[in-house]
């Protein structure tokens, strides 16, 4: 047990070192990367804590999916590294009181639990012999049915908005639509003309 | 603390690695030697041919001379990000084989949920390319970052998709297992490319955009943004951008192998018996090379798709189709047309 | 589940890790460093001097991409218990899912008629 302390206190260290790293590094660039860490060592965290499915979930949707756009925003931001660090005294104690209220309450939900009767469960999924996904799925799908469709409901608003926040419609540009040219017919392009006969015949 | 038993498993894992590693390192360097062969052939020339007999050892000349080019990092570039964008690129690529099964039993690492796994490392190979394209500080390199994690990004949705529809005939995660599934008397029919057919062929067309392989390339595309995320890259630099693409290439081929024509089974089990009926690493290697050689025919096949295109491809075909494919395999397994696991 | 299992997983990063700084590291040592040679240093751009910053704006879809990216990834991440579990469930897994994937189906249905897909 000795060695999964050890590398607990390791990734949790460095998940703080990266999270501190992200709101003090001076390029935008480089903090999202720490974030980038930090998701990782907590995704390393989540599995020494059993959780495998979660674990692999978290590097894939957050690391692979969530931080690209991160990425992607912060480097369309044309950053100018300096007046980013000037609001940095000024909004440091409204940072601090936030920050307050949120430990207060995570101790107070952690002190709750403690009171509470219901005694943690050592690894449910071990203990019912499946693995680790398929108990997930078994709670999921079975117990958690509403939640589950309630999921759907909030993604599909999300692609909605998305869609509606930043689609800018441009008329200047050059599209090809492939069921117009599929559905093109002979009439709609070519013409046939019925020509006189003019001048003279050309001369041989 | 550490036991002298637990050094001795380290120490064997670490050999265990190496015998993964190294054979692959050598793998992409006779695959780019068999692509200029190959392409060199179907378009009726030789290919190499200088160095060493029938151009052998060209592909070391190459690293030899990869090795001893300058590195230039461009003015105004990031320098730490510029050289960690290689890094982030080939780490995933490397570090996804570490679940890949090369015979019954033989895995570096058995985990239980080693597609999804795969799925992750592969989504993690983006970060190279966006951040060396942003790094170099340079018009082309920037856009062909964009074009290519735009390009990835998409594919890999049809591709994950594809991998659910293995996960829903197998019943696991486990690589191995899925192998174990597509055993039984019926020779290649048991094997799951047939129930499977759309998500075969969309897993293998998004793995070669994936690795932004021709006739995907236009992340690379020449002849208008001379070679994209990687145009400030020289020298060793490159070189791993090119061992990540590579490595890349073969795992997804190893895995169309192991997912869908079955892995190290033998395509006449049950039918014939002796050597050509029993399973085998040959097998596997067979699929395999058969896979690597379609990436190479590809390239010299087809010609170059344009962005829009491989936008629409992406989106407005594969995605619909391997919803209701999903949906469709689900319902056959449901309704016992295909056995989970036989 | 075995934890040990993932150990040979983070021994592999590390190896892949260090055989590209050790590639960087020979290329750096090996290769020749002039950086003062005739404008080597200056971006490329097909002999011109470079006009502007690299780092620019660019197209709004790119960002629309990697949200639709984001909202499918996740849809992926919720099949992949299902699909491990179904059979075992019966006929109201699927039927969830159709249920599920259909909401989903309409989101991407909006998208494409209101043409987020089309590019140039």
């Amino acid at each position: 047990m000795t060695i999964n302390l050890l590398a607990f206190y390791a990734f949790a260290a460095a998940m703080i070192g990266a999270a501190i790293g992200v709101i003090t590094m001076r390029n935008p660039v480089h903090s999202v990367l720490l974030l980038v860490l930090a998701f990782f060592s907590s995704a390393c965290l989540w599995l020494l804590a059993h959780a495998e499915f979660l674990a692999i979930a978290l590097i894939l949707v957050y690391v692979g999916a969530v931080m690209v756009l991160f990425l992607f925003v912060v480097m369309m931001l044309d950053i100018k590294i300096a007046p980013l660090r000037e609001g940095f005294a000024r909004y440091l104690p409204v940072g601090i009181v936030v920050a307050a209220i949120m430990l207060f309450e995570m101790l107070t939900l952690i002190g709750l639990r403690r009171f509470s009767t219901v005694p943690p469960v050592a690894d449910a999924a071990l203990a019912a012999g499946l693995s680790n996904t398929e108990w997930l799925g078994r709670a999921l799908f079975r117990d958690y049915l509403l939640p589950f469709e309630i999921a759907a409901m909030v993604l599909t608003v999300a692609i909605i908005a998305a869609v509606a926040l930043t689609l800018r419609n441009r008329s200047n540009t050059r599209k090809q639509d492939p069921s117009k040219q599929v559905l093109v017919r002979k009439e709609d392009r070519l013409r046939v003309v019925q020509m006189p006969v003019s001048g003279k015949e050309p001369r041989a | 603390m550490i036991q002298q038993a637990d050094l001795i498993t380290l120490l064997w894992t670490v050999a265990k690695i190496l015998a993964i590693t190294v054979p692959l390192i050598l793998c992409v360097a006779f695959y780019t030697l068999a692509e200029r062969k190959v392409i060199g052939w179907m378009q009726v020339r030789r290919g190499p041919q200088y160095v060493g007999p029938l151009g052998l050892l060209q592909p070391f000349a190459d690293v030899v001379k990869l090795l001893i080019k300058e590195i230039v990092v461009p003015k105004d570039a990031n320098r730490f990000l510029f050289y960690l964008a290689p890094v982030l690129a080939m780490a995933p690529a490397f570090a996804a084989w570490a679940v890949v099964p090369f015979d019954e039993g033989v895995a570096l690492s058995n985990i239980n949920a080693g597609l999804l796994y795969l799925l992750a490392m592969t989504s993690m190979g983006v970060y190279g390319i966006i951040l060396a394209g942003w790094a170099s500080n340079s018009k082309y390199a920037f856009l062909g970052a964009m074009r290519s994690a735009a390009q990835v990004v998409s594919y890999e949705i049809a591709m994950g998709f594809a991998l659910v529809g293995v996960l829903i005939c197998s019943g696991s995660l486990n690589l191995s297992d899925i192998v174990r599934a597509q055993a039984g008397d019926g020779g290649f029919t048991e094997f799951f490319f047939l129930p499977l057919l759309p998500l075969f062929v969309i897993y293998f067309v998004s793995g070669v955009a994936e690795t932004n392989r021709a006739p995907f390339d236009v992340a690379e595309g020449e002849s208008e943004i001379v070679a994209g995320f990687h145009v400030e890259y020289a020298g060793a630099a490159f070189a791993v951008f090119f061992l990540a693409e590579y490595a890349n290439m073969i795992l997804v081929s190893f895995l169309a192998a192991v997912l869908f024509l079955g892995g190290w089974l033998s395509p006449f089990q049950g039918w014939l018996g002796g050597p050509l009926g029993a399973p085998g690493w040959w097998w596997l290697a067979v699929k395999v090379v058969g896979f690597m050689f379609s990436f190479l025919w590809f390239r010299a096949t087809f010609p170059r798709y344009r962005y829009d295109q491989i936008m629409r491809l992406g989106w407005k075909v594969f995605i619909p189709i391997t919803i209701v494919w999903v949906m469709v395999s689900a319902w056959m397994v449901y309704d016992h047309w295909i056995d989970i696991g036989a | 589940m075995d934890l040990s299992q993932y150990l040979p997983i983070a021994i592999f990063l590390g190896i892949a890790t260090a055989i590209a700084v050790v590639l960087l590291g020979l290329g750096t040592l090996l290769g020749p460093r002039k950086p003062d040679a005739a404008d080597k240093t200056t971006a490329y751009e097909c002999g011109f001097e470079a006009f502007e910053d690299a780092r620019m704006k660019f197209d709004v879809r790119y960002y629309l991409m990697a949200i639709l990216f984001i909202v499918f990834d996740l849809e992926i991440a919720f099949l992949f218990p299902w699909a491990v579990v179904f059979t075992k469930i019966g006929i109201v897994a699927i039927v969830e899912m159709a249920l599920f994937l259909g909401l989903l189906v309409v989101g991407f249905v909006y998208v494409w008629k209101k043409g987020a897909l089309e590019w140039e």
